[in-house]
């Protein structure tokens, strides 16, 4: 097995930042607010490792820091400091030494992300075809018989009826327009998947189809994937290893099965035994 | 002598629980060897920490103590108890199978593709891993109208033959094995015995808990019996 993604001591701290930043943050201190200079340690000097075809869990609560993770690495914001190298067939990358234009090539060409938020995933103003074509034409995709039948295959496959190809997304039930997103996402084949609490506030049956896509996708496709959850459910569905976040920290990190059955941190013990 | 694949030494597992503030003693001191071809049998009173051992080697439980040394099928030797996430997890895959006391699967998933899964994993064709799985179920007394359906609404001993089946598929080199036989009609558990002595025959190092004493007579080359963890005091002195 091949490493995909090494990240190392990824930060991100929104505010000026203070020397006494990190020593009055974090799950101890139980906040992630500096109470000397006000600033949000959102996460701090998290690291791990993800390798082909895996899918890793980050799980916690609200405010533990978990979109954050994956938005770094996603580029939709840059981190404080740390280091994240991509490893792709022979070539490496180092993430964060990137210049935007090389970071856009591999948001378009070889990540793919599925927001909570269809809103931040989906262009509302064009058909759900059009997304699906967007992506296409940012990854060089230009002829226009091949992107639709491209859009197709995709649709198909993420079961969203192709009789609304030409629909905008914004007439799409939420169940609906994540299949969407997942569409788009999978569009370029990436190797590489981002998923940010992608069944959150759907129901529960079409929770459980969404989840069953994404496996089957995995299967097939073997893309390795970061699930951002704060589902146990999902965790335990989905993942082969996890890591668990408070406050901006990485306070517990294992195998699923042992996460669930001998969590180590009280924390992880409480999230554990409150589950429904 | 057929060398050991597996040597346990000294292993403890103890539960630390934070918010209620206690420690709950599981297994303790355990030692023994498993031999390619041989089947261990794990006895002891309830609470001796006999599942706690299994798991241990499995890793859904972190050892609390000792060393569990796997040798793997390239001559590598390994402490499980320390191993990285994915060794265990290619372990697994390949080499290590683990029949739980229930059936844990995909909720929706057919019967055929829950056993077949293991197969897939180590990148049989679809359709001959299903093939398998079928010879397998109707081996074990499986009725075909079953094998499109989740094992979801399953009796227990349906379920239990599922998990079985699941478990055999691979033929791993090492297979842990947590009362197999407990939820079986008789003429069912006749045919995992059956099973489980051929799986030996080819080579399968089997280290099990059996509900029934007769069980372990028939199977077992070799038994282990686990005395029941000491007192929390003892133990925390222990640690300490």
């Amino acid at each position: 097995m091949n490493k995909i993604l090494e990240v190392r001591g990824l930060s991100k701290i929104y505010g000026p930042g203070c020397p006494q930043c990190l020593e009055s943050t974090g799950p101890e201190a139980d906040t992630n607010l500096c109470p000397h200079c006000g600033s949000v340690v959102a996460i701090h000097d998290v690291s791990f490792d993800l390798f082909e075809g895996e899918i890793l869990g980050v799980m916690g609560e609200s405010g533990s820091g978990k979109s954050t993770v994956v938005k770094n690495l996603y580029f939709d914001q840059a981190p404080s400091s740390g280091e994240a190298i991509f490893f792709d067939n022979d070539r490496q990358y180092d993430l964060f030494a990137l210049n935007a234009a090389q970071q856009r090539w591999l948001r378009n060409h070889r990540f793919g992300m599925v927001y909570q938020n269809p809103n931040l995933g989906l262009n509302f103003n064009i058909s759900a075809g059009g997304n699906i074509a967007e992506r296409l034409l940012m990854s060089d995709l230009m002829d226009y018989g091949a992107i639709r039948e491209r859009a197709k295959t995709l649709l198909a496959r993420t079961e969203v009826l192709l009789s609304r190809i030409d629909d905008l997304p914004k007439n799409f039930s939420g169940g609906m327009q994540q299949r969407v997103q997942i569409a788009k996402a999978l569009a370029t084949q990436p190797p590489l998947l981002f998923m940010d609490e992608v069944t959150t506030g759907l129901d529960l049956s079409v929770q459980a189809r969404i989840l069953d896509l994404i496996l089957e996708i995995q299967q097939e496709l073997k893309t390795a994937m970061v699930v951002v959850t704060h589902d146990l459910g999902v965790i335990r569905l989905l993942t082969g290893r996890a890591i668990v976040m408070k406050y901006g920290r990485v306070i517990e990190t294992g195998l699923t099965d042992q996460i669930l059955e001998d969590p180590q941190h009280a924390y992880t013990q409480r999230l554990v035994a409150s589950a429904l | 002598m057929n060398p050991p694949i597996l040597q346990v030494e000294g292993y403890g597992k103890h539960f630390q629980l934070h918010e209620q503030n206690k420690l709950i003693p599981s297994s303790h001191n355990v030692s023994f060897s498993v031999r390619a071809g041989e089947l261990t049998a794990l006895i002891g009173p309830t609470g001796a920490g006999k599942s706690s051992v299994l798991k241990g080697i499995y890793r859904t439980y972190l050892p609390s103590a000792g060393r569990i040394l796997y040798r793997d099928a390239m001559g590598h030797e390994l402490d499980l108890a320390l191993a990285s996430e994915h060794q265990i997890l290619e372990l697994r895959r390949c080499e290590i199978g683990f029949v739980t006391q229930f059936l844990h699967c995909l909720p929706r998933q057919a019967t055929l593709d829950v056993v077949a899964q293991p197969l897939l994993g180590l990148g049989v064709p679809r359709e001959e891993a299903r093939q398998r799985a079928a010879d397998l179920l109707s081996a074990m007394n499986l009725p075909e109208r079953l094998w499109s359906v989740s094992p979801a609404t399953f009796s227990g001993g349906e379920r239990q033959r599922v998990n079985l089946a699941r478990g055999f598929i691979a033929k791993p080199r090492l297979l842990l094995l947590d009362e197999p036989t407990a939820s079986l009609d008789p003429k069912t558990a006749e045919c995992v015995i059956g099973l489980i002595e051929g799986l030996k025959a080819e080579g399968t190092a089997m280290l099990a808990i059996f509900h029934h004493p007769e069980t372990t007579r028939r199977l077992a080359d070799q038994v282990v019996e686990l005395a029941p963890p000491p007192a929390v005091e003892e133990l925390l002195k222990e640690i300490a």
